[in-house]
């Protein structure tokens, strides 16, 4: 008995070293893309945050806290918290605007929300910079909109639109709005319409109904959307840049300008390892409450 | 048991239910009595599911009204109703606690904290469950998620209880236990249930009354017994237990009965409004029906018994007649059993035995095809359905 148990153990023990190879196999190449395209620059970011600055860029082998002492300036704190905001209202504006949207979407038979889904996606695939810079051209002072109302004679004098924070959360609002009407269309498709019966017969009206049941099985979604908008909102610079004409300087912009224009390499790494923290904490606070696999 | 001298609880009068070009209800009537167990007994897509769900308030008729207590509610939203539904799926909350679930419905109708409390686990008490209050929906059995389901609608009070087909998901044995428990909390309560399914033994067993559906009709309401014993339609007698239907046509009527030729042999049955020369449906079940090597008064159908079939509680003896129908005979599993192979006659005791109408079904169709070009006639239509098939 005993011996055939310790064949038993032998045997399974074999097995699993020979699953181990297998999965190593499998595993490895991702393993090995992580650790030269993720790890490996992410632990290079992290050491020239702790460096001096060269004098004509680079860094200097000097062991420093200055960058992130530096980064209690009152000036940051305020692009900081102006990025914080700015990334608040793209999602919620976003979420608004997608909410009924991905619900009046998954009343749809599955093969037109598919189609309506490759409607929203349509766009994605001109280059990011292009559309902007083409609602750049409508909303510009001499844009579409203004020559029109100008000719029509409604106004007098064009309304400024571009390059204002407005124009900035308009082109955030516009960039980003795929990424919350996915994560909700998957979470609300799954709902089961039952539920919602079953509310309404316990004498749930459709207002209470929709905070009782439809929004906190809804959450995941709304939580995974919201994620999705709200950290890339906090470096899309580019967007800034096009929309806001740089006068609403954001978290990107100022990482982007400390690496491009200010040549100081150590100062926008420390920013950098400040945003990854946040966006950690951000992802550490989801996973409270939702589930990651919303996110994908 | 049933206060047929009282007013309905529920009464549907001429509900019909279109989907897209397809007549799901047709000008179903409908009354169901407090306190009784009426069951809506019929195969899948006969209408029984969206007939309680026009109750329910989830569908509107597309024609007709619903009755609750003498209102009107045809317009009323499901929220606004004093009914309650007990799910096929179930429909448990996934992301409150049991506790919650239950006290879902009295939450919405701000009854104070303690008195929500306190009805909760009374009624977690009942469908003992009492120490289940904290799990989730996922962490119970099928049988405790169903008693949940119950918990949960039978709280309110409601006038009337709809269940939709509950213990379609349970296994066997669960499935008849959960069928004497739901019987016994319905006698307890004394609240009425509107109850669906497919099953005709679970209808048999638990109801009051069964309205047997067929293709968005009702062919037949009543008691067990009265279904069982004397169907109404070919179809409710092939559809609830077994039914030997012989075709036939009425050819004599002599004294009081009425000679029946078919196309193996002559019978005699007993009935009133045939006329000569009507086609007619003999119903006959498989424990009614015997045989005999001597010829048999009033019975000249002969047949050769062609097997028997052991089935524990009694023998299924089959007689081919001379046409390939073959007959079931229902035999006592101690006794003695005909040879295969030999010549026998068949009969039967003509009380037990249901003449019905063929013509109807037929006739039924010309009504029908009529009606979808004169729609002003539809009010008579509605007599088929509460009345079968009695012109």
């Amino acid at each position: 008995m005993k011996i055939l148990r310790q064949k038993h153990f032998e045997k399974t023990s074999d097995t699993n070293k020979g699953h181990r190879g297998e999965i190593f196999s499998l595993v490895g190449p991702l393993f090995l893309w992580m650790l030269l395209f993720l790890a490996l620059p992410l632990v290079y970011v992290i050491i020239i945050s702790f460096l001096e600055k060269g004098i004509y860029g680079g860094v200097q082998m000097i062991f420093t806290l200055e960058n992130y002492t530096a980064l209690w300036n009152p000036t940051y704190g305020k692009v900081i918290w102006r990025s914080i905001v700015l990334a608040f209202w793209t999602s919620l504006i976003c979420l608004l605007i997608s909410y009924p949207f991905a619900f009046i979407l998954s009343k749809f038979s599955k093969k037109y929300q598919g189609f309506c889904i490759l409607l929203i996606m349509l766009p994605f695939w001109i280059n990011q910079l292009i559309r902007l810079n083409g609602w750049s051209n409508i909303l510009r002072d001499s844009g579409t909109i203004n020559t029109i109302l100008l000719k029509l004679g409604i106004i007098s004098e064009p309304i400024t639109m571009m390059y204002t924070d407005g124009a900035t959360l308009f082109g955030m609002v516009y960039a980003l709005l795929p990424f919350m009407v996915l994560p909700l269309n998957n979470s609300i498709s799954k709902l089961d319409y039952s539920l919602i019966e079953a509310a309404h017969d316990l004498g749930a009206s459709r207002i209470s109904t929709f905070f009782r049941i439809i929004l906190p099985l809804t959450l995941p979604g709304i939580f995974a959307g919201t994620i999705q908008v709200f950290i890339p909102s906090l470096d899309a610079f580019y967007i800034a840049d096009v929309m806001g004409g740089g006068n609403s300087t954001l978290l990107g912009n100022l990482i982007k300008d400390q690496f491009m224009a200010a040549r100081n390499w150590p100062s926008g790494a420390a920013f950098s390892v400040i945003l990854i923290l946040f966006t950690l904490i951000v992802l550490k606070c989801y996973t409270k409450v939702g589930n990651l696999e919303d996110l994908a | 048991m049933i206060k047929t001298d009282r007013e309905p609880i529920v009464r549907l009068s001429g509900v019909t239910k279109d989907f897209g070009k397809s007549e799901v209800l047709k000008h179903i009537d409908l009354d169901v009595y407090e306190g009784e167990f009426l069951t809506l007994l019929g195969p899948s897509g006969c209408g029984k599911t969206t007939t309680l769900r026009i109750i329910a308030g989830f569908e509107t008729p597309s024609r007709g009204c619903v009755y609750l207590e003498q209102a009107d509610v045809t317009a009323l939203a499901p929220y606004k109703r004093n009914v309650n539904t007990v799910f096929q799926s179930y429909a448990l909350f996934p992301h409150m606690n049991v506790f919650d679930n239950v006290a879902f419905g009295l939450v919405e109708k701000k009854v104070p904290k303690p008195e929500i409390k306190e009805r909760v686990e009374k009624m977690l008490d009942l469908v003992q469950l009492k120490n289940f209050g904290k799990r989730k929906p996922h962490q119970m059995s099928g049988g405790q998620r169903q008693r949940v389901a119950i918990a949960r609608a039978l709280v309110n009070n409601p006038k009337v209880l709809l269940l939709d087909e509950p213990l379609g998901a349970l296994d066997l044995k669960l499935r008849k236990q959960m069928q004497m428990e739901l019987k016994h909390l319905q006698k307890q309560l004394g609240i009425t249930f509107v109850y669906v399914t497919h099953d005709q033994e679970e209808a048999l067993t638990m109801s009051d009354r069964i309205a047997v559906m067929n293709n968005g009709v009702i062919e037949q309401i009543g008691t067990a017994q009265e279904i069982y014993e004397r169907p109404k339609t070919k179809f409710v007698a092939s559809f609830i237990g077994e039914s030997n239907i012989i075709e036939a046509s009425v050819t004599g009527f002599d004294g009081g009965l009425i000679e029946l030729t078919a196309e193996n042999g002559v019978v005699h049955g007993r009935g009133s409004g045939f006329v000569q020369d009507e086609m007619i449906y003999i119903s006959i079940r498989p424990e009614n029906t015997r045989y005999s090597f001597e010829p048999v008064e009033n019975f000249r159908l002969r047949g050769i018994v062609k097997e028997h079939i052991y089935v524990g509680s009694i023998i299924k003896t089959v007689v081919a007649l001379p046409n390939g129908q073959r007959l079931r005979l229902n035999q006592h599993p101690h006794s003695e059993l005909p040879a295969i192979g030999s010549a026998v006659t068949v009969y039967w005791d003509m009380d037990k035995a249901v003449i019905m109408h063929t013509a109807e079904d037929t006739l039924y169709d010309l009504i029908e095809d009529a009606l979808l070009n004169r729609p002003d006639l539809a009010v008579k239509q509605g007599r088929r359905a509460e009345g079968g098939k009695s012109f």
